[in-house]
């Protein structure tokens, strides 16, 4: 019993300092700047909603979100198509060089991104992608490759066999099986990996910062840290921003937490 | 294949078929895409990043002034990239030490299936899917001296103003408690699916011979769950070589460059700059640094985990 309400204790401990600086974030939306000064923690005197309401009624603010729920949506459809595709044929035909092809896009797996950053920022600017969606999509989609292929062969190779040969005889080639068979067959592990892809594109920070310069293409971190930097003293505004994309944040990861903690626990997550 | 139905058929449309559902034009349809992204955007800049660290290059034009490896001699005596690389090791540091800790007695206390459990572990798993910058910005306000929770803190104390963020011994712990804020609970989550692994009957078996609470801990739950220490302690190390989005809300590298990283190194003195030949080159110093944690990791500790 003693045991217990020690334990229990300890949780509460680290929760609260866990939760203190998001319930100090949503609070401060509703505070004046002044009343922040001196009383940070506390709950607000008065309820103000207008902070709130600056930002929702910021078109920039929206045009951030459309712009990272854009590119984000684009690297998911990307990833999964492209992806699926490979190991699709990694996990079903053996050819010459197959092994040494798989292996090469598993090297992947080992390289930071932060590595080749700049080589990507002249590439990028070279085919002319510099401030459009594609910027950002391209490079996350081929860095994304390496764990959702590796993730996928495995899940193909399980797939009965029996299938495909009678589909065959029934005239049904490869390219036409895959799409017709497997990628509806592999909804859970398309899941998974799609979830991973969008919460990675949602959050990257450096790859936009690199290859995006016009507010107009702005993902919600970049938007975030220009806005931060436009009201530096005006701390309730920047709250309001934040608080109102981690509380989707949050409301997301609820909804797709099985596959949040399935790529989690599977290993499969790189950094 | 070898299908009789598949013989049956004349030679000319044996060949169409072939081209179009076999799997010649299966492996020219299906892999290409992949390969050509990955080619253009992963392994082609690596290789482009150890042709440009040669030079002294804007980044405009063709890269021409070749300077050899000056630019690593530059970067290897540079004082802030050991700054940089020290503060690197400290992230290692305080993960191995305190955070991966921290996780494990947090994943013993909570992995049990119970309703109070699965609260706490939602709780301390919600920094980790927060976005770097979203946590560098709450807690650059957590540390404010004049607004922030600090601010409150501090006057509630009587002890005026105090600025951490701004105050070069104090600024990089106040980073490092903000990583271990957002992290834990990725490593403990880890840990549970390990624990909630360990067959029952050997920790009953344990029990009833006597073996205390800890003892369980020590001779069954840790020894099994292992391999799952070793891949978190990996994924920390790879982690902290790559910490940069946490960096730039709270310190952007300062006061006076003591809070940089290997990548925000990287990304002042390379990008902003625009010295893309010296970039480069501090990017195959860390793609190096990378691999060479990778290979060594996974040939003596993972192998021993796997044992």
């Amino acid at each position: 019993m003693t045991r217990n309400i020690l334990r229990v204790t300890l949780l509460l401990i680290v929760a609260s300092f866990v939760l203190a600086p998001m319930i100090a974030t949503i609070l401060g939306g509703f505070k004046t700047n002044a009343e922040i000064r001196t009383n940070a923690l506390g709950l607000p005197a008065m309820w103000n909603t207008e902070f709130y309401g600056q930002i929702i009624t910021d078109p920039a603010f929206w045009r951030y979100l459309r712009n990272s729920l854009v590119i984000s949506i684009g690297s998911v459809v990307l990833t999964l198509i492209v992806g699926a595709a490979a190991a699709y044929v990694f996990a079903q035909i053996r050819f010459f060089g197959s092994r040494m092809l798989f292996s090469y896009i598993l090297l992947g797996l080992m390289f930071p991104f932060a590595t080749a950053i700049l080589p990507l920022f002249i590439k990028v600017r070279d085919i002319g992608l510099l401030d459009t969606w594609w910027a950002v999509i391209l490079p996350q989609t081929a860095f994304s490759l390496s764990l959702a292929i590796l993730l996928f062969r495995t899940f193909f190779a399980q797939l009965p066999k029996e299938l495909f040969e009678a589909a065959y005889i029934d005239g049904c080639g490869y390219v036409r099986f895959f799409w017709r068979f497997t990628l509806p067959l592999s909804a859970p592990i398309l899941a998974t990996v799609g979830v991973f892809v969008f919460v990675q594109s949602w959050n990257n920070f450096l790859l936009p910062l690199v290859v995006l310069n016009s507010r107009e293409v702005f993902t919600w971190p970049l938007g975030m840290m220009q806005f931060r930097g436009e009201y530096v003293t005006q701390w309730n505004l920047t709250l309001a921003f934040v608080t109102l994309t981690i509380v989707p944040a949050i409301v997301f990861f609820l909804a797709a937490q099985k596959y949040i903690v399935a790529g989690l626990t599977g290993g499969a997550v790189k950094g | 294949m070898s299908l009789d139905a598949e013989r049956r058929l004349p030679a000319s449309a044996r060949w169409r078929r072939a081209l179009l559902n076999g799997r010649v034009s299966a492996v020219l349809i299906l892999l290409p895409p992949a390969l050509i992204l990955f080619t253009l955007f992963v392994t082609l800049p690596l290789g482009e990043s150890a042709w440009y660290s040669l030079f002294n290059w804007n980044g405009y034009g063709t890269p021409s002034n070749f300077v050899g490896i000056a630019n690593y001699e530059r970067i290897l005596n540079h004082s802030v990239f050991h700054i940089a690389v020290g503060n690197t090791l400290k992230i290692v540091a305080v993960s191995l030490v305190i955070q991966m800790p921290l996780a494990l007695f947090l994943a013993l206390l909570i992995h049990r299936k119970t309703p109070t459990n699965a609260v706490f572990r939602l709780v301390f798993f919600l920094p980790y899917i927060l976005a770097e910058v979203a946590a560098g910005l709450i807690w650059s306000f957590v540390f404010d001296g004049n607004y922030g929770v600090t601010a409150s803190i501090a006057q509630s104390l009587g002890m005026g103003n105090v600025f951490i963020l701004s105050d070069p011994d104090w600024a990089f712990a106040a980073i490092m408690t903000v990583i271990v804020w957002k992290y834990f609970g990725f490593h403990m989550m880890i840990y549970i699916a390990a624990l909630q692994s360990v067959p029952q009957d050997q920790i009953e078996a344990a029990r009833i011979e006597g073996a205390t609470r800890a003892q369980v801990v020590r001779y069954v739950q840790i020894p099994h769950i292992r391999p799952a220490i070793a891949v978190s302690a990996f994924f920390a190390i790879i982690g902290a070589l790559q910490v940069f989005d946490v960096i730039i809300p709270l310190t952007n590298g300062g006061p006076s460059n003591q809070t940089h990283t290997i990548v925000t190194y990287l990304y002042t003195f390379g990008l902003t700059r625009l010295n893309i030949g010296f970039g480069s080159a501090v990017g195959v110093i860390l793609f190096v640094g990378a691999v060479t944690v990778a290979v060594f990791y996974q040939r003596i500790f993972m192998k021993r985990a796997e044992a």
